[in-house]
């Protein structure tokens, strides 16, 4: 499986009131959420992110608060995945558990930059910049994770067991 | 082989002899909490997988405290909704707008047990480690999965051992030895790991303190913040536990990812600078930041104590007209013994504005947002840019002495200097 999308960096603990400010936690709508992606940062991305972009980021992203609403944020925003050096735990976890594709890549931002094309392969573990050529590996997600992920999230994952 | 707390803990919520660093285990919760930020998303997450019921509706606590009393229509909503649900399964334990905040609220009530597993959907729920439980934040999802299965899986943390010696100062606090550690460890440097925090100095230390102490593991990214239960510990305990619990310590020959040590005795009070956790400086590098609003409140540091030591400070004095104060007890509880003991009095006589018990300006969601170019002063738990407000104000994080002393001059001051 490929996904490719055109790239927006950001640095180091991008935490999620960056991802989505507090004041929006009230809102459970998730396109409703999407509107506020990234804006506690980058106040003008939600006009200018296309559907399959990939958020690049350096380390502990999603630190903070447990927001779900961070992650959803970003799904229903259009982002194809994050691949960042580090994650904090809990963003971690959420990523997995609503279906939203997050990597570990700790060479990631040394290859690329804003605006540059990759392409992930996830069965290779393998990020391709279309832009400069540059390749690099990742660690795939535990298989654990991976079935999650692929039953589109945890709650598909669970919804057909009894006793889990 | 000897285990840690944590270790421990997850081994018998999962029903091994021994669990091991890195396995995934799947372990029964004793209590799952979620609030008015996150719940709503959790039981969407329940109904999703298929279901009606919770597993046990006296073992699944709602609290409303991030915006209460509701400010807009849609957190008016959100609490309606959560209400509803309230009745629709009989959740025994429901904690309306003004009873306070989760994490005071649930020791409080005597909820938290030792040797126990709490998940809750707020990232601070690791702050009833102060009483011994393996106690961790979750998304709402994951809390919408305990809700409906009373477990979850759990990958068994590294414990970092924190071991912190000596007395601490006057006027020096819980809040000064936490963001000492933050700055030591750096806002990812215990990501996936428990802390294990012991040593003369937590002996010695509050129940209050202790709870500062373990709300603020998760600013190193931490899973769990864990004091091992003591006699002062019981003692707290006994006048609000019915029933029984059983205690987990770590083993003599625990096995620790590193240990850390600490000697505070030289502390001097410790200021968080924008715009994340473990940017800290001594109070005495920051004495000409001139700050706009003061917060004083939240789980971190809205406690009775917490009230006590600004009132030392502020009793009979004025704070600047160039700073507004806001205080927000964390609970109920604690607003009614400041109360009687004249406190509250006493800071509303000094200027201060005193809010009903909630979250409150901690995370920029409902009272006390800075406009752009403000700098705030809070005692809560995270200054990250925009935390409490405008992305173009700055926040500084510090003890409750710290805060008082600086209302009374409208800049960071050093609370052994008034």
């Amino acid at each position: 499986m490929k996904i490719s999308g055109n790239v927006w960096k950001y640095g180091n603990n991008i935490n999620t009131d960056y991802i989505i400010p507090g004041r929006y936690m009230e809102l459970t709508d998730p396109y409703e959420m999407a509107k506020h992606a990234m804006e506690g940062i980058d106040q003008d991305f939600i006009n200018k992110v296309k559907k399959n972009d990939i958020i690049v980021a350096g380390e502990n992203f999603g630190c903070g608060s447990s927001r779900e609403h961070a992650p959803l944020a970003l799904k229903y925003a259009g982002i194809g995945c994050v691949i960042a050096e580090s994650y904090a735990r809990i963003f971690y976890r959420n990523a997995i558990n609503i279906g939203f594709l997050a990597l570990e890549c700790p060479e990631i931002t040394k290859i690329v930059q804003t605006n540059d094309i990759i392409e992930v392969d996830l069965t290779e573990g393998l990020i391709n910049n279309k832009s400069n050529g540059k390749k690099v590996n990742f660690i795939p997600p535990p298989p654990f994770m991976l079935d999650v992920l692929n039953a589109g999230g945890i709650v598909s994952y669970l919804r057909k067991v009894d006793d889990w | 082989m000897g285990y840690t707390v944590s270790e421990k803990i997850l081994a018998r919520a999962s029903g091994n002899d021994a669990v091991n660093v890195g396995e995934i285990v799947k372990a029964k919760v004793d209590l799952v909490m979620i609030h008015d930020a996150t719940g709503v998303l959790a039981i969407q997450a329940m109904k999703d997988m298929g279901r009606t019921k919770v597993w046990d509706p006296n073992k699944v606590i709602i609290v409303h405290d991030h915006v209460a009393p509701a400010c807009t229509i849609q957190s008016a909503k959100v609490h309606k909704e959560l209400r509803d649900f309230v009745k629709e399964q009989n959740i025994k334990y429901f904690y309306d707008v003004g009873e306070g905040v989760c994490h005071q609220l649930l020791p409080e009530k005597g909820h938290i047990k030792p040797g126990t597993v709490v998940v809750g959907a707020d990232s601070h729920t690791c702050t009833y480690g102060a009483f011994g439980s393996f106690a961790t934040g979750v998304g709402s999802t994951d809390a919408g999965v305990a809700l409906v299965f009373g477990k979850n899986w759990f990958k068994v943390p590294e414990t970092i051992k924190i071991k912190i010696d000596g007395v601490l100062k006057n006027k020096v606090t819980a809040k000064d030895v936490i963001l000492l550690i933050a700055k030591k460890i750096g806002v990812s440097g215990a990501t996936y790991s428990s802390l294990e925090l012991s040593g003369e100095t937590i002996s010695e230390m509050s129940i209050s303190g202790r709870m500062t102490l373990c709300n603020m593991a998760i600013e190193m990214g931490a899973k769990a913040g864990i004091v091992e239960p003591d006699e002062k510990t019981y003692s707290w305990l006994k006048s609000k536990i019915n029933g029984i619990y059983e205690p987990i310590l770590a083993d003599e020959d625990a096995k620790y990812k590193k240990t850390l040590k600490f000697d505070v005795t030289n502390l001097e009070p410790q200021v968080a600078c924008p715009h994340n956790v473990d940017n800290v400086k001594p109070v005495s590098d920051l004495l000409d930041v001139t700050i706009n609003q003061i917060f004083i409140g939240s789980c971190t540091n809205g406690r009775l104590e917490d009230l006590k030591q600004v009132h030392s400070i502020l009793k009979g004095k004025k704070i600047s007209k160039n700073v507004r104060m806001l205080i927000v007890p964390a609970s109920k509880t604690i607003y009614k013994n400041a109360l009687r003991n004249g406190i509250i009095n006493d800071l509303l006589d000094s200027g201060a504005v005193i809010s009903n018990p909630s979250c409150a300006a901690c995370f920029g969601g409902s009272i006390g947002i800075l406009a752009p170019g403000e700098v705030g002063l809070t005692t809560s738990n995270r200054n990250f840019k925009g935390r409490q407000g405008s992305p173009e104000s700055e926040v500084y994080l510090c003890s409750p002495y710290v805060a008082a002393a600086s209302a009374i001059t409208g800049k960071i001051t050093d609370p052994r200097s008034v």
